[in-house]
């Protein structure tokens, strides 16, 4: 070894002037994304501006539109009263409980029906058929073997994201490039290496997007579960405020709901843009 | 021990391969009695018309593919499967994306799992330094350009120390120009690994330029149509490939390899 440690050469100046060249393309692009989100936040803002002139020019009646200045409004009383703490600690803890436990049971089993064709076989007529079936549809039943109280809603969560991530990452450890394993097995690897080195991290990149599809499913079982049969949570407090017309809290639950998914999809999103590279490049 | 004439490093006896393709329920005859012997330090290049079938063999070779008839030894041991003694360099550089460039190199030591950790990282540390990418050692594959990651390719291969180095079309997929470079640039690096290969290539201008002897294959199934001895004086500088004794090689594989395309009518000639 010890003549083959001299360096024979270093790479290329060609190759030096593509890797600087790509870094000043990936800044420009940088500057594009900037601009996107600029004009974005600008069409929100003009939106809601005419949100805002269209109750206060009496276009449009409030009891139905509500308006953004309303809406903040309300939001900041049922903040300051404190009632509407207790909804969102409810519905918190009913997302942490339920996708919890369906990213806990979810992945490991994903992982498990990816590599073990026959656990697969045994266990897919149940998660296709389940996966098919609009968890909703199930509400009912839930109701009646847990009840109206916290579980039902964590049950139904439950339900709600584990197919995503378990369908997303059976796919994930399946689909391996075929090139990787040829690499594995020219350097004599086991079945054990192949899972650990080659099917386990190639799967990464599908299991985050299975995990993000996952908290739009249970934010879907937590507010219809609460519509369905609660006493407290997110979902209960629109039902209820709709019910009697009162479409300002209506909007505040709405919102309150919608920001959560937004931050906690966005977060993925970006966890998912990291790892984004680990999915084999396409060409050279 | 009696110190007896060394076999050669690979021997090809008698060879055939058949692909059997489960859909049409038929045996395709890929490669017919194919005879080859690899001295030690010898780099010999395997040319022959597309798809005849120069990629099978080395897979052959290397043991990912099992052969029907004959026989390959590597230094007197019978091919059953892929072994520590041979190690590939693949067609697409097919980098781990979620292992650095060490790491990458590191992968064939790894899953051998006999060198401590520390020893594993020293050996892919020179690996890296060899192929000239010493301060690329701790970056991902995708910040490397194509060029790069074809030497984190080979040193892969290299750091396993084997005795036989099989290399499937590592330039195909580099720019003509990078491509010139490295073909340079593998020549030093298998001058100081003092390592034995099998280059596969559709280019003949490559497989000249790099070989000591270049072997034609005939259209599939493929044999052995020529063995052509590459004698060209001097050190191999890119300069030697406008010498008239190299374009007089270049000239003759080609012939070879057009009657191939012409028997099979993969040529027509207006």
């Amino acid at each position: 070894m010890d003549d083959q440690t001299k360096s024979v050469g270093q790479p290329h100046a060609e190759e030096l002037a593509q890797r600087a060249s790509r870094s000043t393309a990936r800044s420009r692009s940088f500057w594009r994304r900037r601009e996107h989100a600029l004009l974005g936040t600008l069409s929100m803002l003009i939106f809601l501006a005419f949100w805002e002139a269209a109750v206060a020019f009496g276009w449009v009646n409030p009891l139905f539109t509500s308006s953004p200045s309303r809406i903040v409004r309300t939001a900041i009383d049922l903040f300051a009263d404190g009632s509407i703490w207790t909804d969102i600690q409810v519905s918190g803890l009913e997302f942490l409980i339920g996708y919890g436990a369906a990213v806990v049971i979810g992945v490991p089993l994903g992982i498990l029906m990816g590599w073990y064709s026959r656990l697969d076989a045994v266990l897919d007529p149940f998660v296709s058929a389940l996966y098919a079936t609009p968890r909703i549809a199930l509400l009912p039943l839930v109701m009646i073997w847990f009840g109206i109280g916290i579980m039902s809603k964590v049950a139904i969560v439950f339900l709600g994201a584990i197919f995503p991530i378990l369908v997303n990452t059976i796919t994930g450890v399946r689909t391996v490039n075929a090139d990787f394993v040829k690499v594995a097995r020219s350097f004599g690897s086991s079945d054990r290496q192949m899972f650990l080195t080659v099917a386990l991290p190639s799967s990464v990149p599908l299991l985050l997007t299975g995990l993000r599809l996952g908290i739009g499913h249970a934010l879907i079982g937590i507010v219809v579960g609460e519509m369905y049969g609660a006493t407290h949570g997110l979902g209960f407090l629109i039902a209820t405020a709709g019910a009697r017309f009162q479409t300002d809290k209506v909007m505040v639950g709405i919102i309150i709901i919608a920001a959560a998914g937004v931050a906690m999809t966005e977060l993925l999103r970006l966890i998912e843009r990291r790892f984004e590279r680990w999915r084999p490049a396409v060409g050279g | 021990m009696m110190e007896v004439a060394r076999p050669a490093k690979l021997d090809v006896r008698r060879v055939s391969l058949e692909l059997y393709n489960e859909r049409t329920d038929q045996s395709l005859a890929v490669l017919r009695d194919i005879d080859l012997q690899v001295r030690a330090g010898e780099l010999v290049s395997v040319v022959g018309p597309s798809g005849c079938g120069k990629s099978t063999f080395l897979n052959a070779v290397d043991g990912l593919i099992a052969v029907t008839a004959g026989q390959i030894m590597v230094d007197g041991h019978a091919v059953t499967g892929p072994g520590p003694d041979r190690a590939m360099v693949f067609q697409h550089d097919s980098l781990f994306p979620w292992r650095t460039v060490s790491e990458n190199v590191m992968y064939g030591l790894d899953l051998q799992g006999k060198l401590r950790k520390a020893e594993r990282r020293e050996r892919a540390r020179a690996l890296v330094e060899l192929v000239g990418l010493s301060g690329f050692a701790e970056h991902y594959p995708h910040e490397l350009s194509g060029g790069m990651r074809q030497r984190v390719n080979i040193a892969r291969a290299l750091v396993m120390e084997p005795q036989l180095l099989l290399l499937d079309e590592p330039f195909a997929a580099l720019d003509a120009q990078t491509r010139e470079f490295m073909q340079v640039e593998l020549l030093k690096i298998l001058a100081r690994a003092k390592t034995t290969a099998l280059f596969v290539t559709h280019q003949i201008n490559e497989a000249v330029f790099l070989s000591d002897r270049v072997v034609v294959l005939s259209a599939r199934p493929a044999a052995i149509k020529a063995v052509i001895d590459v004698e060209l004086p001097g050190e191999r500088a890119l300069a030697l490939k406008h010498t008239p004794r190299f374009l007089e090689l270049e000239q003759r594989i080609w012939r070879l390899i057009e009657q191939e395309a012409e028997r099979t009518g993969m040529l027509t000639v207006a």
